[in-house]
Order: C-alpha cells, then sequence, then structure tokens
C-alpha cells in the first residue's frame, strides 16, 4: 500500500524542503520505490535542492491540466534508481493546484510508488491546505522557537479536522514531530526550548531531532540531499528519523552538546 | 571563596530567569487559549454591547465599564463579565459558566 507523507509546518524556512528532500533519499536509499512532489506552487525550489534543476521539462501543474503525462514531467534521480522528483511549475496563478486534479495524479502515483512525499508550502492557506488534504501521515518540521511552535500547532489543528481523513471520518493521519535546527548548546544554556519542551507543548510523537548543521547548507549548495550525506550529523539524525517512520528504534542522537571536540553520542529518550 | 563571591554576586544581581523558560510558559499560555476554539471569542463583542444595553437600562453605563473575557483552565471554561457601577449602586457582578 502507498503512502502519502506530507511535510509540512505553517510557519516558512524552518526546513520542510530540506526534510522532504531527506526523507524521500532516505527511504529510496532503504529501497522504497518514492516519488517527492513540491507543491509549492510559484515558488519551485525542490529541483534545486534534489540537485535536478536543469532536467525539468513539464511540471505537476501541466500533469493536472493534461498538458502532459506523468511519466514524461518525472524526473528519475541519477544517484539512486528508487527516487523520483515531481517538480511543480512557476505560474503565478495560486489556484492552479485543484483538488480533482491532485487526487487524480495521486492515485496514479500509488499505483507505481511506495512512498509520496509533498513538500508543502509555507502558511495555512490553499497550497498548504492542498498539500495535506491527501495525507496518510505528515511530518511537523518545527524549530525549537515560539512563533514556529504555534504555527504547528495551527497545522496539527488543521490536520485533525480538514483533511480527508477527518472530513470522512477514517483513522487519523498519523502526524509525528520533526525538531529541526536543534542546537543542543543553546539548549544547555537555557536559550532554546527543548525537546522536552516543543513535545510536551505540541503533544505528537517525535519523529527525530535534527541538529542545525552547517552540513545542510553545504548540501544544498551542490543539489545533494542532505540524507546522501552519512558523513554529517544532519544526514544522520535524518537517516534514524527515516528509520523510525518505518517503524524501527533509534535512540535519539545530537541531542547533547559536542564535548572537547569529540564528537559524543549520548542517548536521549526514544 | 569563589563559590560565595557568586553567591553574594545573585544575591544583588539575581539571575534572570532563562529566556527559554519564559518562551515556554508564553506558548503554553498562548495555545491554550487558542485550542480553546477559534470561534469562541468572535461573539464576545456583541455580548458585550447587549449587555451595555439591558444593564444601560437601569443604571448610567459606559462602554469602558462592562469588561468581558473568555478564560480556559483546563477542562472548562470560564466566561467573566465585570460590570463597574458608580454610586449607590451593588457591587461588580460576577457571573461564571462551565
Ligand atoms: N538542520 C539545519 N541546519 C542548518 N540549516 C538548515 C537546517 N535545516 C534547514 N536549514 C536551512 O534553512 C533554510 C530554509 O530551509 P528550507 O528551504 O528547507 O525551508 P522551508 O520550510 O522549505 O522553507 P519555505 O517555507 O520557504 O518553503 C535553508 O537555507 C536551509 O539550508
Ligand atoms: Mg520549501
Amino acid at each position: 500500500m502507498a503512502k502519502v507523507v506530507a511535510i509540512t509546518s505553517g510557519k516558512g524556512g524552518v526546513g520542510k524542503t530540506t526534510t522532504a528532500a531527506a526523507f524521500a533519499a532516505g527511504l529510496a536509499l532503504r529501497g522504497h520505490k518514492t516519488v517527492v512532489i513540491d507543491f509549492d506552487v510559484g515558488l519551485r525550489n525542490l529541483d534545486l535542492v534534489m540537485g535536478c534543476e536543469r532536467r525539468v521539462v513539464f511540471d505537476f501543474i501541466n500533469v493536472i491540466n493534461g498538458d502532459a503525462n506523468l511519466n514524461q514531467a518525472l524526473i528519475k534521480d541519477k544517484r539512486n534508481d528508487n527516487l523520483y522528483i515531481f517538480p511543480t511549475s512557476q505560474t503565478r496563478d495560486k489556484d492552479a493546484l485543484k483538488r480533482e486534479g491532485v487526487e487524480r495524479v495521486l492515485e496514479e502515483l500509488k499505483q507505481q510508488f511506495d512512498f509520496i512525499i509533498c513538500d508543502s508550502p509555507a502558511g495555512i492557506e490553499h497550497g498548504a491546505v492542498t498539500a495535506l488534504y491527501f495525507a496518510d501521515a505528515a511530518i511537523i518540521v518545527t524549530n525549537p522557537e515560539v512563533s514556529s511552535v504555534r504555527d504547528s500547532d495551527r497545522i496539527i489543528g488543521i490536520l485533525a479536522s480538514r483533511s480527508r481523513r477527518a472530513e470522512r471520518n477514517e483513522p487519523p493521519v498519523e502526524t509525528n514531530l520533526l525538531l529541526t535546527r536543534y542546537d543542543p548548546a543553546r539548549v544547555a544554556k537555557g536559550e532554546m526550548l527543548t525537546v522536552e519542551d516543543v513535545q510536551e507543548i505540541l503533544s505528537v510523537p517525535l519523529l527525530g531531532v535534527i541538529p542545525e548543521s552547517e552540513s545542510v547548507l553545504r548540501a544544498s549548495n551542490t543539489g545533494t540531499p542532505v540524507a546522501f550525506d552519512e558523513d554529517s550529523p544532519a544526514g544522520r539524525a535524518y537517516l534514524d528519523a527515516v528509520a523510525r517512520l518505518l517503524g524501527e528504534q533509534r535512540e535519539m542522537r545530537f541531542v547533547q552538546p559536542e564535548r572537547r571536540g569529540f564528537f559524543r553520542v549520548l542517548f536521549g529518550r526514544a | 571563596m569563589r563559590i560565595h563571591g557568586m553567591r553574594l554576586l545573585n544575591l544583588v544581581f539575581p539571575p534572570r530567569p532563562k529566556s527559554a523558560a519564559i518562551a515556554k510558559e508564553r506558548l503554553k499560555i498562548v495555545l491554550a487559549h487558542e485550542r480553546a476554539g477559534s470561534h469562541a471569542p468572535d461573539f464576545l463583542p456583541r455580548l458585550q454591547k447587549e449587555l451595555i444595553d439591558v444593564v444601560g437600562r437601569y443604571v448610567e453605563i459606559r462602554d469602558d465599564m462592562i469588561r468581558v473575557s473568555l478564560d480556559k483552565a483546563g477542562e472548562t471554561s470560564l466566561l467573566e463579565i465585570n460590570i463597574e457601577i458608580e454610586g449607590a449602586t451593588p457591587a461588580p457582578a460576577r457571573v461564571s459558566q462551565a
């Protein structure tokens, strides 16, 4: 059974696209046929983060409008055979994402893929609601910072009330928290909300903690999903989170400050 | 010696609460309000206006003498109405509702 996973946050710039790319890459590495779709109509960026910007010919809106078929628009990743990218369009028409069209495309993708990762735009408008509407699972990308946590709470409410599963009284969207840009040193100084604080406030299961890491910018500079960089803390933290999404138990890493230049792996709660 | 110095310093300049702890408290309060239902506060201005009309039939009252607020503590909501009446009239009325 194919699974539709929405990557959402409410607040902008918290790391949704980074996360969508990393999860898609991580799931592909684990042998699952995966497509990552850019729902951020008008602000196409997933193509750059995935490193396929020069191969975009047709896009999501072309397929919705019937101007191209799915296999013309899907871009096969050059590094992993299980991975496909579905870019969005640069149109300024925000309503181009028609719900019936999106549904038809998702149904067709479900025939071919194990995982369909939806990279949501920021906000709580049409685009963001469309990106989460058909989800089976959602990853709430949150930074340890007041406005991000508040916006995550709004999005969790929208998932619970306005998703298709909610409207049809089906089992709710499996909702998980991913805390990103976490800086254990600042947390230790009392300058940043702790994992426990954020989890207590939002009360959804914790899928992972991604540390603030220079490797993320390096990865986006070169168009490489950070999960392909197994030497980086962020890459490894994403691979752990992917394993948890697949139902495995993994201890939380990167939640304690590094000491004396050594890379210390301390074990927190799962 | 150093420790005593620190204590003295803390006495003279009490340490500020950590900003993360302040963030957590503020978030808890604002989210408790927002989760209480985003529709609820919509009727408060109308309620306030109608109260002024009704009470105004019996005593002289200005807009700023009525305050209406909705609070949530755990599972119960508290609708608080404060009416300030000048002169030889009864003390402020408090109405609460589950
Ligand atoms: N763990 C991290 N460490 C350091 N930088 C990060 C991390 N995660 C994301 N970033 C940086 O934050 C910025 C925003 O990331 P990204 O584009 O993924 O956010 P977004 O939520 O998709 O934004 P938008 O809402 O605009 O779509 C980028 O510059 C990215 O490199
Ligand atoms: Mg994005």
